[in-house]
């Protein structure tokens, strides 16, 4: 169990032959992940790692039967690639390209959604379900298999949580970046909801940050329907307002997006919420035993 | 990206907006040539600085004579301009707008910035022009329209009338095709200049009849730079602080915050959360600074360095937790910085992750005088006690 990608997921990377994407199929692929198939227009015929690299996403679905997309393709060209993959009939597609221009990621994410197909990201580490497999480029041996599900916005923050998750027993059943960009594939709610209907999963920490409103509606979904425990945590208490503090979509616009207004908005639903990044393993072990 | 008022109206022209005639003068004597080929008096004169309430802080004046236009010029010029967005240092002001001054029938607030919730951009109308609309938004929220605009579609017609026709008093109906065209062309640049936000606030209706932008603001996409190059032109790098612009070469994110503890971090979610446990053990962070997920020796080096050279910083916290980016390699950006700059104050040091144990003999090898933190918490403890 876990949600959306498991052992029975079959990757196509999207820029595989790029650095970034030669160096984490390696890392994927000594995680035990199952990449079918690699894809760099006109690199068709090559191999990376022993995996075969195509012209067109279409034939990793119909040749390899790739249900899944990991994208490492730079910024002026990663809208067609997600375009791509979810017309060529993907499933899951994780984008981990940073700097993607937002009126770009509008058009993509409302022709992905038509398709069906769930995006991750962009600006995302990715998506892992620990032991069975993991898709981006989160450092996979802090992870380890169990029943905690984990949602956020960031990167190396969320590998500072599981790390703690771990050191403090909680494994984890499937960890998502949801991407750190103003527009992003699915929100805490859209993967709340999947959480909800897994078994395996017995309680969810959510780590937000300033900018948007995400973290206030998934506070609300969760006192009214998830029905099991929930921590988080809120980065930014002390950003200043009107500053892109490095991901695109952290933010305080208009007064809105402030972390105390998060933090007030969890707590009010009934969620705790860690104040202290370095407590979160041991409230997390209260709140979860 | 920000930019100037006078670029943003320079950007109106090109897209058809009306905006009242005006020139830009660096000094009081050439605001007074310029001015001369301006309609007026009365003119206004206007700071061009990129911080809001540049009203409030006395850097938008009307003035009735060439007299009082050099007075209010050089007073703008000469000193910093305080307003409650710049701090309380204030910022420089290089150049001043000179514009006619109109006859004002009414004002009115219009905008476009992208909705998060909705995932598209939307465009706001008001009646109530001339007042933050944070401020109308939260008393009077009737007063504050919004369209959502379909990416596949576009601005329509419709969404036009759907503003015009709840003005109350409404203007007389001919005005409906000018205030339709304004926001018709606003989106279009919106769209064409990659814009996260545009704004004008007041949008005048004349005593003559005209629509008219007073003030334009204008913000851009820096995702989107990179095809909007005749935009990235108009940068002014003089808005910005000085090491911000130095940390920006480097391909640093940085940003220069008011306390005294230097942090370096790698990933900006971990960077917001370790300013955060500053605070919280009781020392303010001097700055935010996200070396990157994969960041290399070099820019560890240059990190550093930004810090250092500001004169604040009483102590430095370094916390890594090495995923893609390995813990050695920090380590010898550490060392080599150190070799270049000297590190006058405590340095402390906490380390996680890929090849944490190769990072801490480099650090451990090195004559470096520093200490090493356990977990995040001990380390804020340990940073903030060297200031308190």
């Amino acid at each position: 169990m876990g949600i959306l990608v498991d052992e029975n997921t079959k990757v196509v990377v999207q820029g595989i032959t790029g650095n970034e994407g030669t160096f984490h199929t390696k890392q994927m692929l000594a995680y035990g992940t199952n990449i079918v198939a690699g894809m760099t227009p006109g690199k068709g015929g090559a191999e990376v790692e022993g995996i075969p690299v195509l012209n067109r996403v279409k034939d990793a679905v119909g040749i390899y039967s790739a249900n899944t997309s990991c994208i490492f393709v730079p910024p002026p060209f990663a809208a067609d690639a997600m375009i791509e993959a979810a017309d060529a009939g993907i499933d899951v597609i994780v984008c981990i390209t940073e700097g993607i221009p937002t009126l770009d990621m509008i058009k993509a994410v409302t022709f992905i959604r038509k398709c069906g197909a769930v995006l991750i990201g962009p600006n995302t580490p990715g998506i892992i379900s620990p032991g069975k497999t993991k898709v981006g480029i989160m450092p996979g041996h802090v992870h380890k298999q169990g029943s905690i599900g984990v949602l956020s916005r960031s990167g190396t923050l969320t590998y500072e949580v599981v790390d703690q998750l771990t050191r403090a027993g909680l494994g984890q059943s499937t960890c998502i970046g949801l991407g750190g960009d103003p527009i992003v594939g699915a929100s805490f709610v859209d993967h709340l909801q999947r959480f909800k209907e897994d078994t395996e999963t017995k309680g969810v920490v959510l780590i937000g940050e300033i900018g948007g409103t995400a973290e206030e509606e998934a506070a609300e979904y969760i006192e009214e329907e998830f029905g099991k425990p929930v921590a988080a945590f809120i980065a930014g208490q002390t950003a200043p307002p009107g500053r892109r503090m490095g991901h695109a979509g952290a933010i305080i616009s208009g007064g809105k997006g402030k972390a105390e207004d998060k933090i007030h908005a969890l707590k009010s639903h009934g969620i705790t919420v860690v104040l202290n990044l370095g407590q979160l393993g041991k409230t997390a072990l209260q709140v979860f035993t | 990206m920000k930019i100037h008022e006078f670029q943003a109206k320079d950007l109106f022209r090109d897209f058809g907006i009306s905006v009242p005639s005006g020139l830009l003068a660096t000094t009081p004597s050439q605001a007074v040539e310029n001015a001369k080929s301006i309609p007026g008096p009365p003119w206004v004169v206007k700071a061009q600085i990129h911080a809001g309430g540049r009203g409030k802080g006395g850097g938008v004046r009307l003035v009735r004579s060439l007299e009082e236009l050099s007075k209010a010029a050089d007073e703008i010029l000469s000193s910093p301009l305080i307003t409650p967005q710049t701090g309380p240092a204030g910022q420089k002001v290089r150049q001043v707008l000179i514009e006619e001054g109109l006859e004002i029938e009414r004002e009115f607030y219009l905008g476009i910035v992208i909705d998060r919730k909705l995932e598209s951009p939307v465009m706001i109308f008001s009646q109530a022009g001339g007042m933050e609309i944070e401020e109308v938004s939260a008393q009077h929220p009737e007063l504050v329209l919004i369209e959502r605009i379909d990416s596949t579609h576009g601005f329509m017609p419709y969404q036009a009338r759907n503003f015009f026709y709840a003005l109350d008093p409404m203007p007389d109906k001919k005005m409906l095709k000018d205030f339709s065209a304004t926001m018709t062309r606003l989106y279009k640049l919106f769209l064409s200049k990659d814009c996260s936000l545009v704004e004008i606030n007041p949008l005048v209706l004349t005593k003559s009849g005209n629509v008219v932008a007073l003030d334009a603001k204008i913000n851009f996409d820096d995702n989107a730079l990179f095809r909007q190059k005749e935009i990235a032109q108009l940068h002014d790098p003089h808005e910005m602080d000085e090491l911000e612009v130095k940390a920006a070469e480097s391909n640093l994110n940085y940003i220069r915050l008011d306390g005294n503890i230097g942090a370096m971090v790698n990933g900006a979610g971990l960077a917001m959360a370790t300013m955060d446990v500053i605070k919280l053990a009781g020392a303010e962070p001097a700055n935010f600074l996200d070396v990157g997920g994969g960041a290399s020796e070099e820019m560890v080096t240059n990190g550093l360095k930004i810090i250092l050279s500001d004169e604040r910083v009483k102590a430095i916290l370094i916390n890594i937790f090495g995923g893609i980016m390995r813990c050695d390699v920090l380590a010898r950006g550490v060392v080599n910085a150190a070799k270049e700059v000297e590190i006058n104050v405590p340095l402390i040091v906490r380390l996680e992750g890929t090849n944490v144990e190769e990072g801490r003999e480099i650090l451990k090898n090195s004559d470096l005088d520093f200490s090493v933190a356990q977990d995040i918490e001990e380390a804020a403890r340990m940073v903030a006690k060297q200031v308190n």
